[in-house]
């Protein structure tokens, strides 16, 4: 299992839920066919008449043919669905249509840690490939057994298997003829190598678009259950309040609503959300404010790092040191020491977070729209005190999350009203709540110094980044001499996992940087990566993306160009921006974006294309205007008027080069291409105006002041 | 609590509520027609985009009372005996959907864009869409979607156009 880390603070509360033993009811659930399930390697082979204690996959063939993939993972529009269903049909041959995936469910799919962290690519496709192909091989013994025929002669078509010199056929549901076959397999079987890929490889269409465009998808906000009542809940005014004294009688003699108050926990339900909206704001509550940090001074609380506490003990990156750094800066042609922040921004999906409770005797259901089912699962069972195998989480296909959606708190709220309330409820939460209630992405403070011969060839680079994370924090570039080390800080405000964790703020000061210094040096930018650069695969999407942009061309009259590389979970993205800058308004427009990407060999490219783009859109946001505003623990961006997200209008040219490696192990992609866009734009604009912009968002105002610095100054 | 007498996707649907809840959860809540979905409450996102009139409204700021008697159309309503409307097929050929939680309202806009606009340009597209917020980032092929459908000559009310007189008849209960 992979290192979580550092920056995923929301992940800090108690340890994730391991799969246990009692699963026989499932077995029963499931009807005829041939189960397969997938142990990890050394697991030992086995007749399982119950379910193994560790299993990574599971997949059922029924009677009729059927396929029914069982998955701890879930959708949130990254479209892995359509993804696993392709690598299934690619390793079980069998069409498309017949495969039908249970996603995020803990009461029927394999324990899975959470999706997250670009993983469901290189892991659980591959772990479903495992256990298609022993389906595959199981059929096959199957036909062979009955057949009396030799396996070798036996061929598989879609969906049935073949035996050509007596023309028997049989589908695949057919060959289990009604019994309940289950078969463990480690990992290590051969899959189809990607050169022979006639499914897999392709741009299939999402395998469920026709639900969503109909509205017929039911998202967790649009679920109804049977005398569901609906929730709404107290919110203090800011952060860090406790709650005093309550009086929620004029709410409680209200028609139908049910006042619930446990600890800090003020809610209530009520028929309709609009009785439960009047029963909550009848509500007088008086809060105790604790004093909280002003905005201003966000960098300088940041910056007072403590030294590792008890929250990332164990998972903080040690400090990387390799060479001399001071004799190798104090040698140094140039040296550039400069610093970088990032804001806090929100994930702001457009499905706010929801969740639908149901207590059944004793046993809680929740419906919700969660990246971690299992982790919720968890926190369920702790904060309402029952027994973890009396708690199931559902996940339907949801309204995205970007790493926002890992935590249980609105799960949380719901079972707790549902339990006093004793009848199904319903709570979704509203977008104020969604901005102001759910956790950031980090904020942060990079300081950069940097030591450079005079051939161009860097000899020295430090690099602290602060409070916002240390993904991406090491350097692909060949330095001699570093000292990189992240420091984590008391943040003022809730912060959590975000689409690219620190990636994003690590590039933009490491790309930003790099600008500075190719400036300084007067080195064309690409030319200057180019000379400290031997990682081949980073080499080949800056060249890819520098030759589609068209690198070097001449300017436009106010135009600006800007590159930036980068590497992060596997896949390698490089981005090249075009702005025009208007004078002498500085309105900044951004005018072209160009991203070439590579993460292995291509499981459907239209959709990797598609989550390339959405992934440069967004970054647009963080880029050029998103930032949490807030003050003394107040969020007051908690609008979509005041918390300003890209929108059509925001769009440039987006074009999307993949570089497809058929070669190299299939790696995620749903977050590396978002960390080029801020530093490419940056480096545009300082192209454009001689104006260096080190603060994410760079242009909140939308305008850059025409105050050229001398090019190639510092 | 009040009865009113509304039109949805061509259906006569009465309905007793408060009179302050919003069209939007009127649809949700008591209609279950759940495609039309919730974003802000504040009109600024277009998830709870529908016509009234053919014309796109925000139904998270719509008053029922402003609606009584007038012909609503959800996304429910785009679709017709199975078949998809030009622009869904568009939007699922053209992938520009990833979660999906904003098509609906995006289909609706663009349906009712349609029905007036000859091969618009992007810029026309951008302009028209520009209330509708995408988180995933698929502006650019919901663009492209909708011009493709341009050329399938879309109509909101195609083949399904209601007859004055259904429209204006008079309410019973009040309102």
């Amino acid at each position: 299992m992979s290192i979580i880390e550092p920056e995923r603070y929301e992940l800090l509360e108690g340890p994730a839920y391991r799969f246990e033993l009692e699963r026989r009811g499932f077995l029963q659930l499931l009807g005829a066919g041939l189960l397969v399930l997938l142990v990890p390697k050394g697991a030992a082979a086995q007749e399982p008449r119950d379910l193994p204690r560790e299993v990574g996959a599971w997949l059922h063939v029924g009677e009729d043919g059927t396929v029914t993939v069982f998955t701890g993972k879930v959708e949130f529009g990254q479209n892995i669905r359509t993804e696993l269903t392709q690598v299934v049909a690619e390793e079980l041959r069998v069409p498309l249509e017949n495969i039908r995936l249970v996603m995020g469910d803990t009461d029927l799919t394999p324990f899975d840690l959470g999706t997250f962290g670009s993983r469901t690519t290189p892991i659980m496709a591959a772990q479903l490939r495992q256990v298609a192909a022993a389906a595959r091989e199981a059929l096959l013994d199957l036909a062979a057994a009955e057949w009396k025929a030799d396996r070798k002669t036996l061929v598989i078509e879609p969906g049935q298997v073949v035996h050509p010199p007596t023309s028997r056929k049989a589908g695949f549901g057919a060959l289990t003829h009604g019994g309940k076959i289950v078969q463990a397999v480690a990992e290590d079987l051969p899959t189809t190598p990607t050169n022979q890929w006639t499914v897999a490889g392709r741009s299939i269409p999402k395998v469920n678009g026709r639900e969503l465009v109909t509205g017929r998808h039911r998202f967790v906000s649009d679920l109804k259950r049977e005398g569901m009542l609906h929730g709404k809940v107290l919110r203090p005014p800011a952060a860090g309040a406790t709650l005093g004294s309550v009086d929620a009688g004029p709410a409680a003699a209200m028609p139908g609503v049910t006042v619930v108050r446990d600890g800090d926990f003020v809610g209530v339900t009520a028929p309709s959300a609009l009785q439960a909206a009047r029963a909550r704001d009848a509500i007088h509550a008086e809060w105790k404010t604790t004093e909280q940090p002003k905005a201003a001074e966000l960098f300088d609380v940041l910056k007072k790092a403590p030294a590792r506490s008890d929250d990332t003990e164990g998972r903080l990156p040690p400090r990387h040191a390799v060479g001399s750094l001071p004799e190798a800066l104090a040698a140094a042609h140039k040296t550039l020491a400069r610093t970088y922040t990032v804001a806090y921004i929100a994930h702001a999906p457009m499905e706010p977070r929801a969740a639908v409770a149901e207590w059944q005797d004793g046993k809680l259901t929740v419906w919700t729209g969660t990246q971690r089912p299992f982790g919720v699962k968890s926190e369920l069972a702790r904060a309402l005190h029952v027994p973890e195998d009396k708690v199931r989480v559902i996940v339907p296909d949801t309204g995205a999350g970007y790493g926002g959606k890992h935590s249980g708190e609105c799960a949380i709220e719901a079972a707790r009203l549902a339990k006093t309330a004793g009848r199904p409820v319903k709570l979704a939460w509203t977008r104020e709540e969604e901005f102001a209630w759910a956790y950031f992405r980090p904020a942060g403070v990079i300081e950069v110094r940097s030591g450079v011969g005079e051939d161009g060839r860097l000899v020295a680079w430090e690099f602290h980044n602060y409070n916002s994370g240390a993904s991406a924090i090491r350097t692909l570039y060949d330095v001699p001499n570093q000292v990189i080390e992240f420091h984590p800080a008391r943040s003022p405000l809730r912060q959590g996992s975000y689409r690219g964790l620190a990636a994003t703020a690590n590039h933009f000061a490491r790309e930003a940087h790099m600008d500075e210094l190719a400036h300084a040096l007067k080195l064309d930018p690409l030319e200057l990566r180019r000379r400290n650069l031997k990682e081949p695969r980073l080499r080949a999407v800056l060249e890819a993306a520098a030759e589609r942009f068209g690198w070097g061309r001449p300017r436009a009259e106010g135009c600006g160009y800007g590159i930036a590389g980068g590497f992060e979970k596997g896949s390698y993205v490089a981005t090249c921006a075009e702005v025009a800058v208007e004078r002498p308004s500085g309105q900044v427009r951004l005018r072209r974006l160009v991203a070439a990407f590579e993460c292995g060999a291509i499981l459907n490219p239209d959709h990797l294309k598609g989550q390339v783009e959405g992934a440069v859109i967004q970054g647009i946001g963080g880029a050029l205007f998103e930032a949490v505003e807030f003050e003394e623990g107040r969020i007051l961006s908690d609008r979509f008027s005041r918390y300003r997200v890209p929108r059509f209008g925001d769009v440039p040219r987006v074009e999307v080069v993949l570089l497809d490696r058929k070669d190299l192990p299939s790696a995620g992609a749903g977050e590396t291409p978002i960390v080029g866009v801020a530093p490419a734009v940056g480096n545009a604009i300082f192209d454009a105006t001689g104006v260096r912009l080190r603060s994410l968002p760079l242009l909140p105002g939308g305008v850059v002041k025409p105050e050229p610095e001398a090019r190639g100054g510092g | 609590m009040a009865r009113l007498a509304l039109i949805v996707n061509g259906q006569p649907r009465d309905v007793d509520v408060d009179p302050d809840t919003t069209l939007l959860a009127v649809l949700r809540d008591e209609l279950d027609l759940t495609g039309t979905k919730y974003g802000c409450g504040e009109g600024q996102c277009g998830v709870c985009t529908v016509l009234v009139d053919g014309r796109p409204v925000r139904s998270c700021l719509t008053r029922l009372a402003a609606v009584r008697g007038k012909p609503i159309t959800t996304i429910e309503g785009l679709e017709k005996d199975g078949r998809l409307h030009p622009l869904q097929e568009a939007f699922v050929e053209a992938n520009a959907l990833q979660c999906g939680y904003c098509t609906p309202g995006m289909i609706v806009e663009a349906a009712a864009f349609l029905a007036s606009a000859r091969q618009p340009s992007e810029a026309d597209v951008a302009r028209a869409m520009e209330g509708h917020i995408c988180r995933c980032g698929t502006y650019p092929r919901i663009v492209e979607a909708i011009q493709k459908a341009a050329g399938k000559r879309v109509g909101v009310y195609e083949g399904r156009s209601l007859p004055r007189s259904s429209v204006s008849s008079p309410l019973r209960g009040g309102g």
